[in-house]
């Protein structure tokens, strides 16, 4: 078969040659609180082991996008769909309250900003974790205990501590336990909500690091939520940027930094210090 | 009409680059109608002024840059793609399996170790960690970085020590395209050369380069076509079409 590319039908251009399929998709996404528009139609799709970084200021909605993704919320319209091993394809927001909490349990993992919002204070830290493992059906102490410390040496937390309650923890040492116990099911698709924001500059490096690590080597798919450009620039592959609850660019991180194509992007982008 | 094994690698074809800066109200017109076809095991050199456009061309290839026109057909392993159309999640994917770039500045990651910079692309391939890291202490060697610094973090280093990291973890693992910016910036003589043997190995193991070079004289013998933008170039062999600037 001869091509001339100058003059290349349409068949052999498609615009995903590799066909790769998308592990998370939401379509058509609208929510209104009172009249407050926080979701306006918005499409997102992930892929399998990317890092997708959500940016937008204050009241953009990507903290509520990212709470639809967790099934904490549910739209007034729109769909969402998982491609998950032996699952149906069926729209999660039609789930009723007890399959979302265990679809969440075994599939999804989240990081909150305030690690009060993820951890119970006046548990220890592993126990903190195996709550996330006993509420997935785990019984046996030792597999809960074993499970627990393996998921809390992967999140780099220091495991002569697993036994300290988070409130006598820093705040980059609460992080790990939130992301030890988001990640001691192999999740799916891990999300994370502003993880480093108000941790020390030096501590907030040592998370992102434990965060690339574990998508390296785990291959663990992330929605990364943060008004902080330079983590968004450092740890994503590709970048949403959200307005007035609105998707107004995506793209590549590289190329929304480097050439944003919405007025919006590039004034944040030049806004960065 | 040409068959797939005789289509050139990369095909571009009426390239053509604008930015629109709105704080500004205007549009910066950087290159237009760039057209030529680079084969596997080429290398071209990009020639011309500073802010001729050399590196925005390179960056428009690699797709940090979005064409408004023209086409770059890309003969990817899996079939022919157009490079300035593709979605996203195929770029990315290209860029993971058979592209690489390589500019004069390293992205070091905060805490990471010089070594596990240089074998991160070995270990998303799939290597292990311990495969990786002989690797990536081979070619921290051959760069000329000192072994004391493997361990360290290239963060606090020089900017000649960070580009030899640079180097060695952007030529790591070969690939099919590879585009240069300027990568002998800020190297020493030794790196200079070392730079120049590894690139020799990849011309002659069929990748294909497009290079803007700081000291284009150190590649002298692996160049095979140039591209002048300061200028209305043609090419040696008159295999470029034009290219108007």
């Amino acid at each position: 078969m001869s091509i001339d590319m100058t003059s290349a039908p349409a068949a052999l251009l498609p615009p995903q040659l590799m066909r790769t399929e998308a592990l998370l998709t939401m379509s058509g996404l609208s929510k209104t609180y009172g009249s407050v528009r926080a979701l306006r139609n918005v499409d997102v799709t992930v892929y399998p082991g990317e890092v997708m970084g959500i940016v937008g200021e204050s009241g953009s909605g990507k903290s509520t996008l990212l709470r639809m993704m967790n099934l904490e919320d549910t739209p007034d319209q729109g769909d969402y769909r998982l491609q998950l091993p032996g699952k149906d394809d069926d729209n999660l927001f039609a789930l009723d309250r007890y399959q979302r909490r265990m679809l969440c349990a075994h599939h999804i993992g989240i990081v909150y900003q305030n690690p009060h919002q993820g951890l119970l204070m006046r548990h220890s830290s592993s126990g903190n974790v195996a709550e996330r493992l006993l509420i997935a059906g785990e019984r046996s102490f030792d597999v809960l205990r074993s499970k627990a410390r393996d998921a809390l040496d992967a999140s780099e937390f220091p495991l002569a501590r697993m036994d300290a309650r988070p409130a006598e923890l820093s705040g980059g040492m609460q992080q790990r336990v939130q992301l030890a116990k988001a990640i001691a099911l192999e999740p799916a698709l891990l999300l994370l909500d502003e993880p480093t924001t108000g941790l020390d500059v030096s501590v907030q490096a040592l998370v992102l690091d434990t965060l690339k690590r574990l998508q390296r080597d785990r291959r663990i798919t992330m929605v990364l939520v943060s008004h902080d450009l330079g983590v968004i620039r450092t740890m994503a592959d590709r970048v949403l940027v959200m307005r007035h609850g609105e998707v107004v660019e995506r793209g590549l991180a590289d190329q929304v930094f480097q050439d944003p194509q919405h007025p919006y992007t590039q004034q944040l982008v030049h806004a960065k210090l | 009409m040409q068959t797939p094994e005789t289509l050139p690698l990369l095909r571009v074809e009426g390239l053509t680059k604008t930015f629109r800066m709105f704080h500004l109200d205007s549009m910066l017109h950087a290159f237009e109608g760039i057209s030529f076809d680079l084969r596997a095991g080429e290398f071209l050199l990009l020639k011309g002024r500073n802010g001729a456009g050399k590196s925005t061309l390179l960056r428009t290839l690699w797709r940090s840059y979005l064409p408004v026109g023209g086409h770059i057909w890309y003969q990817s392993k899996l079939g022919t793609i157009d490079l300035a159309r593709a979605a996203d999640v195929d770029i990315a994917l290209l860029r993971r399996q058979e592209m690489g770039f390589v500019t004069q500045f390293l992205n070091a990651r905060p805490r990471v170790a010089a070594q596990d910079i240089v074998a991160e692309p070995l270990r998303l391939a799939g290597q292990s960690q311990a495969e990786a890291l002989d690797q990536a202490r081979h070619w921290l060697g051959e760069f000329g970085v000192r072994e004391e610094l493997w361990r360290a973090y290239p963060s606090t280093f020089s900017g000649g020590e960070q580009q030899k990291v640079n180097l060695a973890r952007a030529l790591i693992l070969p690939q099919r395209l590879l585009l240069l910016d300027e990568p002998t910036a800020s190297l020493d003589v030794g790196a200079r050369r070392a730079l120049v043997r590894r690139l020799d190995d990849l011309k002659a193991a069929g990748v294909a380069i497009i290079g803007v070079f700081h000291h284009p004289g150190d590649v002298t013998d692996l160049i095979d076509r140039e591209i002048d933008l300061a200028t209305h170039p043609v090419s040696a062999d008159n295999e470029l079409t034009h290219v108007a600037v």
